[in-house]
């Protein structure tokens, strides 16, 4: 009963607020504008991604939501208690998986996660209890007893958000969750995430440079330089950039693009190709094939992606001056078939 | 606003933070004995250099110094070697911070919803404990070179050991907190550490050194911890007048005989001040 009291961590403490709300936060070190006045609402259940390349202001962001950082401007909400005026509040509330690793080598999985039920004040009749499923959370049942130093570089990874969803927080908070990551692993880790979010109901927040990876967000933040430069669903972020391309390459390209504008299509004339815009460039490619009235070499249907996003709002590549890898391509048809 | 939990009565929070602050201080306390059990490596080196020194300058000097009344300088230097192993496992145990810092686990701990005290109390306690343990098991070489042990002796030099370690790790902790990597660690130990075990008295005695020399031993708060722990283990050792006279136990200052209470409330002192510098030190990092 007593603990009860000591512990409430019901996901909800304030009916009606929402998981996250940011009101102009901004961050300056000295002469650095870390962050530049960044606003945005996250509701309860939902998976949120920000976006952006290294240095744009992700990591410092976590750290002012998660209190670890005292904001220089605005204000940030969790689950309705400010982060500078009840950061006890908000810490109960919350589950942070930092950027670096920050787990005991030198104990086993089960007591590192001991150690955090103790911390955050988890009930003492309910810890066995949250170990077992938090361990089955992330399928490392198996290897409680284990050291982790023995453990991989995914696995730490996987043990750290099983760790961070032990107090039920309302809100988990992710930094680079897959940086450095092979792909099975990311793979392995998003599914924990979505697993998390539909058994556990939890809000997610989470940042990454990857932005294949945003994707599977519910709604994506594109942050940079301190700033959000656009902010919706992946599907809207697409469509606010344009149309999807046919791009075509012809036996006589002249004769294509005039036999292409006659039909009606909004076309550009490439060096060495014809470009149709279309609302959905996989429907309707049959009809432009059959409008072309010349030979066609190849087709291309491009659907813009995240990248093309970022490139659009940002007026460069997000892996511009950064050794980051890119993701492999075959990462996503890999995930996808999950 | 909060509308899931009944209102609580603030005395009724009072007892749920002690509560919650002393399940974390047996935790981070637990943490040290565990992480202390699974390094053997680590018990093993940390008697080295103790008994090295027992046995190069307890067997060297007393061939210099010879034996009065029966009472050789390696019985002298023992009470002095306890306390050196006690010293040095205790600031070990608080460098460790350093690591957990540079490994990121301090991170995990700083983040968490208690209050820094329960940290760093926890984290003094099982500095504390694993020192004591180190020192009590050097304290068994004793009838090795015929230093009696009587329970009673036992019991006072565990008490004083674990007084002592916990001033040492307070104070290792303390610095730990104000340094961000190992080798700041390391070189403020060099200057700090060596010169205060060196002059604690712990290694020679106190009367007849010169006068510089006294100033600074006197200065030292470790000299405060060394002294009752000789005193209790040559009291328990049959000495002639001569040898207690020659190996003198007792702190002088302007010709006054500090008693071991005293010396005492300064070590107590002393570890007050830095358990509460410590926790101040942890409460500005984050
Ligand atoms: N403690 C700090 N002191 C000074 N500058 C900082 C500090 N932390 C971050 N910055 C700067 O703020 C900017 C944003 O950093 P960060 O939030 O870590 O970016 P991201 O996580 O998106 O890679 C960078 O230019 C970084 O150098
Ligand atoms: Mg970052």
């Amino acid at each position: 009963m007593i603990e009860q009291a000591r512990n409430p961590l019901a996901p909800y403490a304030h009916e009606g607020a929402h998981a996250i709300e940011v009101e102009n936060l901004a961050k300056r070190y000295g002469e650095v504008e870390a962050v530049k006045g960044v606003s945005f609402t996250v509701e309860h259940g939902e998976v949120f991604a920000f976006v952006g390349p290294n240095g744009a202001g992700k990591t410092t962001t976590i750290r002012m939501l998660c209190t670890l950082t005292e904001p220089t401007g605005g204000r940030a909400l969790i689950d309705g208690y400010d982060v500078s005026k009840h950061p006890r509040d908000v810490r109960q509330r919350i589950g942070l998986v930092f950027q670096e690793q920050t787990l005991d080598q030198q104990l086993t999985a089960e007591e590192n996660l001991r150690f955090h039920a103790v911390l955050y004040g988890v009930p003492k009749a309910e810890v066995e209890a949250r170990i077992d499923r938090a361990l089955r959370m992330v399928q490392l049942s198996e290897r409680r007893s284990d050291l982790v130093s023995t453990f991989s570089g995914g696995m730490a990874r996987r043990l750290e958000i099983a760790r961070g969803m032990l107090h039920t927080p309302a809100v988990l908070f992710l930094d680079e969750p897959t940086i450095g990551l092979d792909p099975q692993t990311r793979a392995l880790m998003w599914e924990d995430v979505m697993r998390l979010r539909k058994e556990e109901g939890v809000t997610i927040f989470l940042t990454t440079h990857y932005m294949e990876e945003a994707e599977y967000a519910d709604r994506i933040a594109i942050i940079d330089q301190g700033r959000i430069v656009a902010a919706d669903t992946s599907e809207a972020l697409k469509r606010t950039i344009g149309a999807d391309t046919v791009e075509l390459s012809t036996g006589d390209d002249d004769l294509a693009a005039k036999n292409l504008e006659a039909a009606g299509f909004t076309i550009k004339r490439g060096e060495d190709e014809v470009v149709a815009f279309v609302e959905n460039g996989e429907a309707q490619v049959a009809s432009i094939i059959a409008a072309t009235g010349t030979p066609i070499r190849t087709v291309k249907v491009h659907r813009p992606t995240l990248e093309d996003v970022f490139l659009h709002y940002t007026g460069r590549q997000i892996r511009e001056g950064q050794g980051g890898a890119s993701m492999p391509p075959h990462f996503m048809h890999f995930a996808r078939r999950r | 606003m909060s509308v899931t939990q009944a209102p609580v009565t603030s005395a009724h929070h009072h007892h749920l933070a002690a509560t919650s602050d002393l399940r974390t201080i047996r935790m981070v306390w637990r943490r040290e004995l565990i992480r202390f059990v699974r390094t053997r490596t680590r018990i093993l080196t940390s008697f080295v250099q103790p008994i090295l020194f027992l046995f190069v300058l307890g067997y060297g000097m007393t061939t210099l110094v010879g034996t009065t009344g029966g009472f050789d300088f390696k019985k002298f230097v023992f009470p002095g070697i306890v306390a050196m192993t006690v010293v040095s496992t205790a600031i070990f145990s608080a460098i460790s911070i350093v690591w957990d810092r540079e490994f990121g686990f301090l991170r995990e701990m700083l983040v968490a919803p208690v209050s820094r005290g329960a940290l760093v109390i926890g984290k003094t306690l099982g500095g504390a404990s694993v020192a004591t343990v180190q020192g009590t098991i050097m304290l068994a070489l004793a009838p090795l070179i015929g230093v009696h042990l009587t329970p009673l002796l036992v019991i006072e030099v565990i008490g004083l050991e674990m007084l002592m370690s916990s001033a040492l790790t307070a104070f290792g902790v303390f610095v730990a907190s104000r340094i961000q990597r190992m080798e700041g660690f390391q070189v403020v130990m060099q200057l700090v550490l060596f010169p205060m075990i060196f002059l604690s008295g712990a290694l020679f005695p106190l009367n007849g050194i010169p006068g510089w020399l006294a100033v600074i031993t006197r200065i030292n708060p470790l000299t405060y911890a060394v002294d009752p722990l000789r005193h209790v283990v040559f009291a328990a050792q049959d000495m002639p007048a001569a040898a207690a006279a020659r190996f003198a136990t007792g702190v002088t200052i302007f010709n006054y005989t500090m008693p071991i209470s005293l010396e005492i409330l300064i070590v107590l002192a002393f570890l007050v001040v830095f358990l509460t510098l410590a926790i101040a030190g942890f409460s500005k990092t984050d």
